[in-house]
């Protein structure tokens, strides 16, 4: 080899239990490469992050930083050494200023005193340096973006002058339009010498920015490579072990009665004058940016949101509802923030799945424990739902099956309309597939069975996701809802086009037309 | 038409593996939660405890009968008080005004028991009120008993109200209510004991067992009988009703709760509510036990041990845990720790400085287990 490894790991095991978290990983980086790092949810991914960080210890294996055998002990000795890690959730301290957030723990000082002139100067030159010019010193850290966050973390990587920066899932909270500001800062610091690790389940993303990629499946290296030279459907078949056939499973469905109609909808900020139809048996998609108003609209209908003019029509019924009737007219949402919203993550999954439905658990107004395990159980089974009881926490569950519990709930509900706000985001390829089989399954019933077609609203930020699995496709601009067509009469660029919308859009209602 | 399976098939399928064992779930499996390793590592802690107190006070006394009611009886404000903070924790919230509510109920209660001496004094007469409450000996104490516990549940549905409606803290509001149920008490009190006479209230926490009282045949001081009734209704509802598992809900994740269809501003109310009714339960018993008198200034920082009984009994402040059983444990520790405490002659800040080790101590090993547990 020509030049020293960054960062090079060999046979990197780690044990927690009877359960080994890795086992043989191998992982070069290259000084002033982007790498990627790819796998599904517990291929292993963040156990190798903490061992880098110092937050675990690895059982075997070797680590060496620019040639020099490194063992980091604490996360304190490793961000020493030069690795940063910047985590989904951004760790940043939410009343303290952009400057103080930079230099939080190097504060220059003058015995006890803060020399707050020199911080200052530093602070600047920092973001100077990764050529920021929109982000005031003095605002407080809360009162920013999560993209301008985002970008006050990495300055105060690179203020601690950080060899390895390691990013993990850097975009899933952020706009269509931040990316790209995002990505050429990364090239930026590549360019500079940096060596970054870009973690993401999204392969459109690891195409565009990495030089080469490690691909991660049960705690071990399944591959590498140089990702110009491979396409996104090797490595997905890499992280996967298996060909995924059909993706996007799609039955004959077979639209039945109007089950949701919403006419001229408005909130109070968002959505805009939004009318649509929805039929049992069909999925209907909502696309749009990042801010057009979906997860608004979904929250609207389902009444979370208050209703400021237009009409709902669930089946029969007219007027707004709170959650509790919505429940009760058979319409579930299913909320975009798994963590936050959609699970109490330290109840058990029985309370999780039974909670938006109890009666029927026990006589009058008791719940007996074990109906609702049996209730779970049942569950669990169908979708599958990888777990060891009912009783279970549900923070136990890797990201993919949390969001098949929250799913269950809906199910266990037996709702005939589904509000499903962005059910795939952050989970793994092979909960993906499962969820898009069980979605195709509930539109298209099973007469045998008595389950009759059900309906689903869905909103999503991944195009191909949409295509591929609804019937129809609306897109949403600055909260309306600008035009609903068959999904076969889109393309992603005119998706992507709509959704962008001309600036002034027309101020006279949107065009509807359902399908036929 | 779709005859194919709603599953992947198993080549496909990421879960092929059995995703359940056989006795997960069931009866057997609500059992064993019952007494999960927190429960048991509690009662284990209280055996210890106790133990301890039985060696070391002197000439055996401390596991005497007469001592064994004693706690008992010394305990059962506390616990009683601690079954509505143990829903209120379990939802999220924090009832700094029990203390309050508890003297509050025992001044009302002295209150409408003193009342016939205020009507006699006025011109008699022989209308059929004057009649039943001076000749009938029963109706009067029951009165004062609806009086006393509706104040305090009407005093925790203010709490809840204004929590909910105004949305304020928890810890805000019913540190506030603390002085303005404390004050409405005084005022009522007029700041001095109120001393009804004697009635079958006053005997609600008479020892029966040590004495020879005419309530002999009930083993238990009636007040012991009506904490343990409540413990297993508030239990039972806890754990087996669906108001019970939204309190759970609310408490884990109140956006969750509302996103299922929980009314979470009325679940609250409720709670705050029962939190007042139970309160107003230890208000009688704590009439009882100070002797059937009505202090204005009784109770004062019981809120605090109160909450330690429920923290000590595996209750989160962050919500979503804690149960029943766990509370009373843990009033009984505190009771034992000081009881055994002041019968080894430890003088007072010794034995407040041991409850608190201990509250410190069973989060502490909350926490370890949890961790270690994971770890596995």
């Amino acid at each position: 080899m020509g030049t020293v490894a960054r960062l090079q790991m060999q046979d990197v095991h780690k044990r927690f239990g009877a359960t080994w978290a890795l086992r043989g990983v191998n992982l070069s980086i290259l000084p002033g490469e982007v790498h990627a790092l790819v796998g599904e949810n517990g291929a292993g991914k963040s156990t190798l992050m903490k061992v880098l960080s110092g937050a675990v210890l690895p059982d075997r294996g070797q680590i060496w930083l620019d040639g020099q055998p490194f063992t980091p002990g604490s996360p304190l000795h490793a961000r020493q050494a030069g690795i940063a890690m910047i985590y989904q959730e951004l760790s940043l301290a939410p009343h303290l200023t952009v400057m103080e957030n930079i230099l939080l723990g190097m504060e220059p000082h003058w015995g006890p005193w803060v020399l707050w002139g020199k911080m200052r100067r530093q602070a600047a030159l920092a973001l100077a340096a990764l050529e920021i010019a929109d982000i005031p010193l003095d605002k407080p850290v809360r009162e920013l973006s999560v993209a301008q966050q985002q970008l006050v973390e990495i300055a105060r990587a690179m203020a601690m002058e950080s060899r390895v920066l390691i990013l993990d899932e850097p975009t899933s909270s952020l706009t269509q339009q931040e990316i790209p500001k995002l990505f050429s800062l990364i090239r930026r610091l590549k360019a500079r010498g940096h060596s970054i690790v870009y973690i993401s389940h999204f392969l459109e993303e690891v195409q565009q920015i990495s030089d080469r990629f490690t691909v991660l499946r049960d705690g071990q290296t399944v591959g590498a490579g140089h990702t110009s030279q491979t396409s996104i459907d090797q490595i997905a078949a890499m992280m996967v072990g298996r060909e995924i056939r059909e993706l996007y499973p799609r039955s004959r469905r077979r639209p039945g009665e109007v089950v949701l109609e919403v006419e001229h909808l408005s909130g109070p900020g968002k959505p805009l004058g939004a009318s649509l139809q929805l039929r049992r048996g069909e999925v209907l998609g909502i696309a749009g940016l990042v801010g057009a108003g979906r997860t608004e609209l979904l929250r609207t209908i389902f009444g979370l949101a208050p209703v400021r003019a237009g009409k709902i029509r669930i089946g029969a019924w007219l007027g707004p509802g709170s959650p509790p009737h919505r429940w009760r007219q058979g319409i579930g949402y299913l909320s975009e923030d798994r963590k936050q919203e959609g699970l109490a993550l330290g109840l058990s999954l029985a309370d999780n799945i039974t909670l938006a439905r109890l009666d029927g658990l026990g006589p009058g107004f008791f719940v007996w424990p074990s109906r609702q395990a049996d209730a779970c159980r049942f569950w669990i089974e169908k979708i599958p739902i990888r777990c060891q009881s009912p009783w279970q926490p549900a923070s136990a569950l890797s990201g993919g099956n949390q969001q098949k519990v929250a799913l269950a709930r809906l199910l266990h509900a037996d709702v005939d309309v589904l509000l499903l706000d962005e059910p795939t985001r952050g989970i793994d390829v092979g909960s993906k597939a499962q969820i898009y089989q069980l979605i195709d399954e509930l539109v298209v019933g099973n007469p045998a069975q008595g389950r009759r077609p059900k309906a689903v609203l869905m909103a999503s930020s991944s195009l191909p996701e949409l295509l591929g699995l609804c019937d129809r496709i609306g897109v949403m601009c600055r909260g309306r809802l600008v035009e609903v067509r068959p999904a076969p009469q889109w393309t992603e660029h005119e998706l992507i086009l709509a959704a962008t919308g001309p600036a002034d859009s027309a101020p006279n209602p949107p065009v509807v037309r359902s399908s036929p | 038409m779709s005859n194919q399976p709603i599953l992947p098939s198993p080549e496909t399928s990421e879960t092929v593996e059995p995703v359940l064992q056989k006795g997960d779930v069931g009866p057997s499996g609500d059992w064993r939660r019952f007494w999960d390793p927190g429960v048991l590592g509690r009662l284990l802690a209280l055996v210890l405890i106790f133990t301890f107190f039985a060696f070391a006070v002197q000439g055996g006394s401390f596991y005497k009968l007469r001592n064994l009611e004693s706690v008992l009886r010394q305990s059962a404000v506390y616990a009683t008080a601690a079954l509505g903070m143990t829903m209120i924790i379990i939802a999220g919230g924090i009832d700094l005004s029990i203390g309050s509510v508890i003297a509050l109920t025992g001044v009302v209660v002295a209150w409408v028991l003193t009342l016939p001496q205020s009507v006699s004094a006025a011109p008699a007469g022989s209308s059929p009120a004057n009649y039943w409450i001076h000749d009938w000996p029963v109706l009067l104490p029951c009165l004062a008993v609806l009086a006393g516990v509706g104040a305090a549940t009407l005093a925790g549905l203010l709490n809840g109200l204004f929590c909910v409606g105004l949305r304020i803290v928890p810890f805000v509001v019913t540190l506030g209510t603390m002085m303005i149920y404390r004050g409405l008490a005084k005022i009522i009190a007029q700041e001095r004991p109120i001393y009804p006479p004697a009635s079958w209230l006053s005997g609600l926490m008479d020892p029966t067992l040590t004495t020879q009282s005419p309530q002999r045949w009930m083993l238990l001081p009636p007040g012991v009988w009506l904490l343990l009734l409540a413990a297993v209704v508030a239990a039972v509802m806890l754990r087996y009703t669906r108001l019970g598992r939204h309190i759970y809900a609310v408490g884990s994740n109140a956006e969750t709760a509302r996103l299922c269809g929980v009314s979470v501003g009325r679940t609250k109310i409720i709670v705050y509510t029962l939190g007042g009714f139970f309160g107003g339960l230890a208000g009688l018993m704590e009439f009882s036990w100070i002797g059937g008198v009505g202090i204005p200034t009784t109770a004062t920082g019981y809120e605090l041990a109160i909450i330690a009984a429920v923290v000590i009994g595996g209750g989160s402040l962050s919500g979503g845990e804690g149960s029943i059983l766990g509370s009373l444990i843990g009033a009984l520790i505190i009771t034992v720790l000081s009881m055994g405490g002041q019968q080894m002659g430890w003088p007072r800040p010794v034995q407040e400085m041991a409850i608190g080790a201990i509250l410190i101590g069973a989060v502490a090993l909350d926490y370890w287990q949890r961790r270690w547990r994971r770890k596995e």
